[in-house]
């Protein structure tokens, strides 16, 4: 039998997309030592090649999804790494992919009540913007922001 | 203690990375650095190596930190190892888990290197 989770109501969900804001924006600043500007419009998504995808399952079943750029990938891992951005290589990916792993977890830990209800998949990161994602959800929740001149698109698209 | 050895077990590089930085930035007397990508590998290292220090993840293929935990805790020269865990698996269950588990520590992604260091001084100090 499953309990009521008020962070699961139409109330509840009212607060995810600042949640989410919030848990993109602590992560860049602690991880990345940047402030993000927040995009009121959606960018177009020509250009950005690389998506990192978090399952989430539980409670709350969807998927939390980075898309970006391959420069904005590179900048990310230089400064995750203290590195040139031209070094940065395959590490990109993986700085990708853990970058939207602690954006997952942290907005998880964001809604009271979801913690230990929902469990989050390890990172999966797709390079190359040609494809369709059909991930079988009916809600889906968009943020964009701006990382060094590069956009950054964050998704949270969710099961019922 | 200034020859410490740390094991970081994550199974992203950039992260083991991230952790080895923050941690000798926290000026905390960093010797060797070990690495693994899972608990499995983690194990044999610790089957092979002194260490005195892990720092460790949750989410990971193959074994998770919290099976890592509990069979480390059944290995005699793991004895009095202590083990942080650095995760994003932040819930009050999780950490329950992991302290239940064996874990001295718990550290949640994302981090700064002041609060690895808040987490990894108090466990090394009280290391026997």
């Amino acid at each position: 039998m499953n309990a009521f989770n008020p962070a699961l109501s139409d109330r509840g969900r009212e607060c995810w997309l600042p949640a989410l804001q919030l848990s993109v924006q602590e992560v860049f600043g602690l991880m990345l030592g940047c402030e993000l500007e927040v995009l009121k419009e959606s960018p177009s998504e020509e250009g950005l090649e690389i998506t990192s995808m978090v399952g989430l399952a539980g409670q709350l079943c969807g998927i939390v999804t980075v898309r970006c750029s391959a420069k904005a990938a590179s900048r990310m891992a230089a400064r995750m790494l203290g590195i040139e951005a031209d070094q940065a290589g395959s590490q990109k990916w993986d700085a990708v992919g853990e970058l939207c792993n602690m954006i997952a977890g942290n907005f998880k830990n964001k809604i009271t009540g979801l913690g230990d209800g929902c469990m989050l998949s390890v990172p999966t990161v797709i390079t190359g913007g040609d494809y369709n994602l059909h991930a079988m959800v009916n809600e889906e929740i968009r943020a964009a922001f701006l990382f060094e001149e590069e956009p950054v698109v964050l998704g949270l698209e969710v099961h019922n | 203690m200034d020859d410490i050895r740390t094991l970081i077990v994550d199974d992203s590089a950039v992260m083991r990375k991230i952790v080895e930085r923050s941690l000798r930035q926290a000026g905390l007397g960093i010797a060797q650095v070990l690495e693994a990508s899972n608990g499995a590998e983690a194990l044999a290292a610790v089957q092979q190596h002194r260490v005195d220090l892990i720092l460790c993840d949750i989410n990971m293929p193959v074994m998770d930190g919290l099976e890592f935990v509990k069979q480390l805790a059944g290995m005699e020269n793991a004895k009095g190892v202590p083990v942080v865990m650095i995760t994003t698996e932040g819930s009050e269950g999780h950490v329950v888990q992991a302290l239940s588990a064996g874990a001295r520590g718990y550290l949640r992604k994302p981090f700064t290197s002041d609060q690895v260091k808040e987490h990894v001084l108090p466990v090394l100090a009280k290391k026997p």
